[in-house]
């Protein structure tokens, strides 16, 4: 008996720690092979030029279109669901704070909402978007992109805004501020370091997101000038390359998709460092 | 001086009010703007036709999402019979046996592969698995597989919701009470035991939501699965069958939809089915999780 459970516990440790040792080696092997396969086609040429003539049957040029074109898109969606969030967390911990039920319901509501893929975002924006005559643009797409990533920001800093002491709203109100002073005074510099991952967090999602720009953002071989002008994006440009029979314009989707992914793991690795410590 | 201030925060707290509102409505706005769009399809078809029949040939005026449903659900039950035994039991390793600095090291692994763009999780897809698929695993078991299969798309979907699964089971068992084990421990259970019998009962609801929603997560995912699934409309047989997901039919046909009658207002369609179910299961097992932390 005491040996059958002895084995059977040391089964499970060794199992356990298998399994365990399975997802590292996923994600070595994921970066390994696109490593392997995207960096001998990296070159200056590619991250510096746009598409010159020909370029989608092997010819010079680059990707800087889709480079540019998703920085733009991701920074303007970042900014425009911060200005979104930042009342909204706020709002909810500051105002709300005496109605525990509605708060609960508002966090349940927006994780609901996080839930709900960005394909689906992408559908009905391009819906919208066609209801009232507009085109794919860059501004289309930064609002799919933003509308996306809000639920993510707000309980990202919800979570952060949460932590604050309630003392601390009770000892600024104490002392005559009014209430947006505390929020925008007090709270958002107390806030303000955590809000940072939840930036990067939500940057991070809207710069690797396809399916909600594939309908809104179109696709286009110049870097956009003003918001009313289509974008090329990264995930875009490696999947449009990638469907391509000619193996020079396949490799350049991979030299894509090794820039793509070296972001996002800057990205994620500065979120982590920025991250306080508790 | 004071009433300028007042202005202020009476300006600031309506502005504030307005972002809730606004986030609050935009499922509804959603929800109606889909349904309004998919509205004259509704009309022509009856919606037991739509989901249950099998033709799809848009330009006879057809449209069948039978096969779609079956092979995104498939894939997605496939993607999480993968990855439900790797997170269950590493969450496990992590939370009960492993020293604390191997914890520390993963979680900026989990923080990478949740980070990682699904386009690049299709790339990978398609140079490793789908190769493997096609040479390795289906001579296995004497099929014929170009590679481009639901077995493909599940493996790549597995390792895309591990992360996703694994930090919502890492924070349930963190969330159990130490005193329990320690009880069972001092009755002479082993460490395993205990894990059976107590960790994993007492979490179950967490353990069953993070399933669920995982599950959720993976049905809506479009890009990387579309990449590696071969995208025929049929029912597949077989998992080493291709096949056409939901979201990827939505994502494959935006362009050409504005050609054939009716076809935007099926595509429509799909995306309202995807957002209905989704947002009904994430409903449910959001439901369990706030249930369960109240006790």
């Amino acid at each position: 008996m005491t040996v059958r459970r002895k084995y059977e516990e040391n089964f499970f440790r060794f199992l356990s720690f298998l399994f365990t040792a399975i997802i590292v080696f996923a994600l070595v092997q994921i970066i390994w092979t696109i490593a392997k396969k995207g960096v001998p086609s990296l070159s200056w040429q590619i991250i510096s030029q746009e598409p010159k003539g020909g370029y989608y049957f092997g010819k010079d040029g680059g990707i800087l279109n889709a480079i540019a074109g998703s920085f733009y898109l991701a920074v303007s969606a970042t900014v425009l669901a911060f200005i979104i969030s930042l009342p909204v967390a706020l709002f909810m911990n500051i105002y709300l704070i005496r109605y525990q039920r509605l708060l609960i319901g508002i966090r349940f509501f927006l994780d609901v909402l996080w839930g709900v893929p960005s394909i689906v975002y992408g559908a009905f924006s391009f819906t919208l978007l066609m209801y009232l005559g507009y085109k794919n643009s860059l501004g289309a797409g930064t609002i799919t992109v933003a509308a996306m990533i809000t639920p993510i920001m707000i309980r990202a800093m919800d979570e952060v805004v949460k932590t604050i002491p309630i003392g601390l709203q009770e000892a600024s109100l104490a002392l005559g501020s009014t209430k947006t002073e505390t929020a925008y005074k007090v709270f958002f510099r107390e806030a303000l370091p955590g809000f940072a991952t939840a930036i990067l967090l939500a940057f991070g999602r809207g710069i690797g997101d396809a399916a909600s720009v594939l309908f809104t953002a179109g696709y286009t071989d110049y870097i956009p000038h003003s918001f009313s002008e289509p974008t090329a994006t990264l995930p875009l440009a490696i999947f449009f390359q990638l469907s391509s029979p000619i193996e020079e314009v396949q490799n350049r989707a991979y030299a894509a998709a090794v820039i793509l992914t070296l972001i996002v793991l800057v990205l994620s690795v500065s979120a982590r460092l920025l991250k306080p410590r508790k | 001086m004071i009433l300028s201030r007042k202005l202020k925060d009476s300006i600031s707290s309506k502005w504030m009010l307005a972002c809730l509102s606004f986030c609050l409505l935009l499922p509804l706005a959603i929800g109606s703007g889909l349904v309004l769009k998919s509205l004259p399809l509704l009309q022509s078809h009856s919606l037991k036709e739509l989901i249950f029949s099998e033709d799809w040939f848009p330009s006879d005026n057809q449209f069948g999402f039978w096969p779609f449903i079956v092979t995104s659900v498939w894939v997605t039950v496939l993607a999480l019979i993968i990855s439900i035994p790797l997170c269950l039991l590493s969450s496990i390793y992590l939370t009960q046996f492993a020293p604390k600095w191997v914890l520390k090291f993963m979680r900026p692994v989990i923080d990478i592969l949740a980070g990682i763009p699904s386009v690049v999780y299709g790339v990978w897809g398609l140079l490793v698995i789908v190769p493997l698929v096609g040479d390795k695993i289906a001579p296995l078991f004497h099929q014929d597989s170009l590679g481009y299969s639901l077995l493909a798309g599940a493996i790549v979907l597995a390792v895309m919701s591990i992360p996703y699964i694994l930090n919502m089971l890492l924070e349930v068992f963190r969330q159990i009470p130490v005193e329990l084990g320690e009880a069972s421990l001092s009755l002479g259970a082993t460490k395993w035991e205990t894990i059976k019998h107590i960790f994993i009962r007492k979490g179950s609801s967490g353990i069953l939501s993070a399933f669920g929603l995982g599950f959720s997560k993976a049905l809506g995912e479009t890009i990387a699965v579309l990449m590696v699934i071969g995208n025929v409309p049929q029912i597949p047989q077989s998992m080493f069958d291709s096949g056409y997901t939901l979201p990827g039919l939505i994502a494959n046909n935006y362009g050409e939809m504005m050609s054939i009658p009716s076809y935007d207002s099926a595509l429509m369609f799909g995306a309202l089915l995807l957002f209905v179910i989704i947002v009904i299961i994430n409903i449910i097992f959001r439901y369990i999780i706030y249930k369960s932390e109240l006790i």
